[in-house]
């Protein structure tokens, strides 16, 4: 039901693809350096976990990839297109069109009910005019998306309403509202109890087995990483193929 | 789209900043306030002295005046054309005014005025200001037998007799006075005989002590203001108690009364003069016009005449009615005169010719008529070193500008207020993008562009602009619609008086509501809430999305 595999290249190239990206931040009088070249790709409708250590870098490389950040070096690739070198509004554009994230600490907007936090990517898509032809259409989109995470009766309750793991299902529905290639995840469990993190490791399973979406998952949890089809460890911002 | 929901939400949820507003408010009603009274005032008294100037004024340069006004105002004709619908000529000299209270001489600095009664109205909203009915619809110099108007003419709300002493002023006053006088005079005579019998002769003029004596009597005998409405008895004699025969007067034969032939003053009357209300009379604390004199009194009035050098000389006349702008300038300064009378009493007839002077010739123009066109030709028509003409915004410019200027500046003040207000919005803003740290960085991540989150706070200005500047509208408009209540209630609260018509002589606060000017307040303010929340909305949009994230 939701079209992840829009644009794959037919070359059977990897979706996504990280060359030797480099990403330092200033600490203090020196430089921190977090990522000291990384590789990695995701193929299409694949399931990678990134797995490390507090500070090995994993979030970072996630913003990279992203496009919350730019690397020092190196490049980042989607579907053949290097994009992290794109002027600023393109790469929000591709944000907001081609990548869905979801983060530990959910990441609601808390003035919005939980089906207009769903709605926000298309609410930023969207110019106000073309807001209002596509309104229902996106609504439906939204509704039937909650509907499916079991969140039918909450679509106009606050995120301070809702459970941790109504607010994260919420925010993987927004991730995927804008029907994305990819689904950055980074510790989605990490703030949900044993039950409920299981609760939303299986709707990610289900997401990338039957719809076919693209994920990466950044835990240090060894025993979620394992979900996943592949595991990337990242050991001081480096990688190391398990 | 997000834009608008997001400043919506955030109006919504967000009162803190409706705080921040508060000020805007207040500086746009202050500001509304303000404008609408000062406008108001300003109309009033243009209309004021457009009411009295009349529209064009045609005067010579010199105190002597131009002779032959009928030749002038029919070269005024041919030269304004059909734009000049009625002309008078006037006669204006500095003058002295003098009149007797309680036995004590009032001098008054005042512009004595002669005016043609049959066509002065014409020009000018002179009749209007009237105190008699009859005189508002004909002016005549002649006493009117009472019927004076007790209640202010011109107020349109409050029907209370406010001037309780012109119930029976004019000829009914007049006889009153003139009784009493003479009844004094007997009693002077009386104690001066039996004075006279008792310690033989004293030196002086028989005048002078007769004066002291009634003076004596009066200061026991009268209460504190002369009205006419009080009893006769208690009543002093409010002007000066004429003697039966003609003092030293080289302009007697312009008087009613003649050689050989006694003036009996309670028939009839001196020339007669129309004098400014304020020389007059007074408001006290209560609303109440408190007179000195009243129309059928006797005053004199010294002028200079017009030959060369100008001789002071001295007459009396007698007051017939009141003059009443509102302005208090005039209504302090103006006497009116018959312009023959003033005329012949100031030599301005050319015994050979017959031929009156006049100094001015007031011109009333058509409806819709250019001011400044008419003015400009009759400029052209007449030679400038003899002649001056000036329209009445020219003549009252140094006023009118004056007003202008205080409304500028005011303006200028209160606009500082709503922009202090804007350091206000500037602060609680940078407030609200930390606060939202957050929630930007969130949105920076479903890939809000950096304009799209600086348009939320600029938006978020807009709507807070917007709503304090609306109801700024409202409370300025509702205050400015109800000055004239909320003062009555002050009033009672304070028990102090905040709009005393004693001075303003208005007695009610006048607004206008300019739509112009509200719109440019409006405008200004919402503008001025944008501007403040430029800063935040660029810092907000130069936020790192990472580091937002991870901003608690």
């Amino acid at each position: 039901m939701i079209d992840t595999k829009r644009g794959i290249d037919p070359s059977g190239a990897p979706l996504l693809q990280v060359r030797g990206v480099r990403k330092a931040y200033r600490s203090g009088a020196g430089m921190l350096e977090v990522l000291r070249g990384v590789d990695f790709e995701v193929e299409p409708a694949g399931f990678v976990s990134v797995i490390g250590q507090s500070g090995s870098g994993k979030s970072t490389l996630l913003h990279l990839m992203g496009l919350l950040d730019a690397p020092d070096a190196g490049e980042v690739h989607l579907a053949g297109q290097r994009i992290d070198n794109l002027p600023s509004a393109r790469r929000d554009r591709l944000r907001n069109t081609d990548i869905g994230m979801v983060f530990q600490a959910y990441h609601l907007l808390p003035e919005l009910s939980a089906l207009e936090n769903v709605l926000a990517p298309l609410l930023v898509r969207f110019s106000i005019t073309e807001w209002f032809r596509r309104k229902g259409e996106a609504r439906r989109q939204a509704e039937a998306l909650l509907d499916r995470f079991g969140l039918r009766g909450r679509l106009h309750h606050k995120p301070r309403q809702l459970s941790g793991g109504e607010m994260q299902r919420v925010a993987i529905a927004r991730a995927l509202v804008g029907q994305p290639r990819l689904l950055l995840a980074d510790e989605p469990t990490g703030n949900l109890d044993e039950e409920t993190g299981g609760g939303i490791l299986d709707t990610l399973c289900e997401l990338n087995h039957a719809d076919g979406l693209s994920i990466v998952l950044v835990t240090h949890d060894p025993s979620i990483a394992r979900r996943a089809d592949r595991i990337v460890r990242l050991v001081a911002g480096r990688v190391e193929q398990a | 789209m997000y834009t608008l929901l997001l400043c919506w939400r955030y109006l919504r949820t967000r009162w803190i900043a409706l705080a921040s507003v508060i000020s805007v408010t207040l500086g746009v009603a202050t500001m509304i306030v303000v404008n609408a009274v000062m406008a108001g005032f300003a109309h009033e008294m243009q209309s004021r002295i457009h009411g009295i100037l009349s529209d064009i004024v045609f005067e010579s340069h010199s105190l002597s005046g131009f002779q032959d006004p009928q030749w002038h105002m029919e070269e005024i004709r041919r030269a304004g054309g059909d734009d000049i619908e009625g002309m008078t000529p006037t006669v204006a000299v500095p003058a002295m005014l003098n009149f007797q209270v309680r036995g004590q001489w009032v001098p008054r600095q005042i512009m004595l005025i002669g005016i043609d009664e049959t066509t002065h109205a014409q020009v000018s909203d002179f009749g209007r200001y009237l105190q008699h009915p009859d005189n508002r619809r004909q002016l005549s110099f002649g006493l009117r037998d009472g019927g004076y108007d007790t209640i202010d003419s011109q107020t349109d709300d409050q029907q209370v007799a406010t001037r309780p002493a012109l119930e029976g002023a004019g000829w009914p006053h007049r006889r009153m006075r003139v009784e009493r006088e003479r009844a004094w005079r007997q009693r002077q005579a009386e104690l001066e005989g039996a004075e006279q019998a008792g310690a033989g002769s004293r030196g002086g003029g028989p005048v002078r002590p007769v004066d002291h004596q009634v003076d004596a009597v009066l200061a026991e005998t009268t209460p504190a203001v002369a009205t006419a409405a009080a009893p006769p008895d208690e009543l002093p004699p409010t002007a000066e108690a004429h003697p039966p025969t003609a003092p030293l007067d080289p302009f007697r034969a312009a008087k009613p009364e003649e050689e050989g032939r006694t003036f009996d003053p309670s028939r009839e009357q001196f020339t007669g003069i129309v004098p400014g209300i304020g020389l007059a009379s007074f408001r006290d604390s209560s609303g109440i016009d408190r007179f000195l004199i009243l129309p059928g009194d006797d005053v004199k009035i010294t002028f200079p005449t017009a030959r060369t050098p100008p001789q002071a000389v001295t007459d009396t006349f007698t007051i017939v009615d009141f003059y009443e702008s509102k302005m208090s300038e005039y209504d302090s300064n103006f006497v009116f005169v018959p312009i023959e009378q003033l005329e012949k009493a100031r030599g301005m007839i050319d015994p050979q010719t017959g031929l009156p002077s006049v100094n001015s010739i007031q011109i009333r123009l058509r409806p819709g008529a250019d001011l400044d066109t008419v003015r400009d030709r009759l400029r052209q028509s007449f030679p400038a070193d003899m002649y001056a003409v000036s329209s009445w915004k020219d003549k009252q410019g140094p006023l009118l500008s004056a007003v202008d200027m205080e409304m500028a500046v005011l303006n200028i003040l209160l606009f500082m207020i709503v922009a202090v207000a804007g350091f206000g919005i500037l602060a609680i803003f940078f407030m609200i993008v930390v606060e939202k740290t957050r929630d930007i960085g969130i949105l920076k991540s479903l890939g809000a562009s950096s304009a799209g989150v600086a348009g939320i706070f600029l938006g978020y200005g807009l709507f807070l602009g917007l709503v304090g500047a609306g109801a700024g509208l409202a409370l300025g408009l509702g205050i400015t619609w109800n000055i004239n209540r909320i003062r009555t209630v002050v009033e009672w609260c304070t028990g102090e008086r905040v709009f005393d018509p004693s001075i303003y002589y208005f007695s009610r606060i006048p607004t206008i509501v300019d739509a112009w000017t509200v719109a440019w307040i409006i405008a200004g303010a919402v503008g001025i809430a944008v501007a403040a929340s430029v800063l935040p909305a660029l810092r907000a949009a130069r936020l790192h999305p990472v580091e937002a994230l991870r901003h608690d």
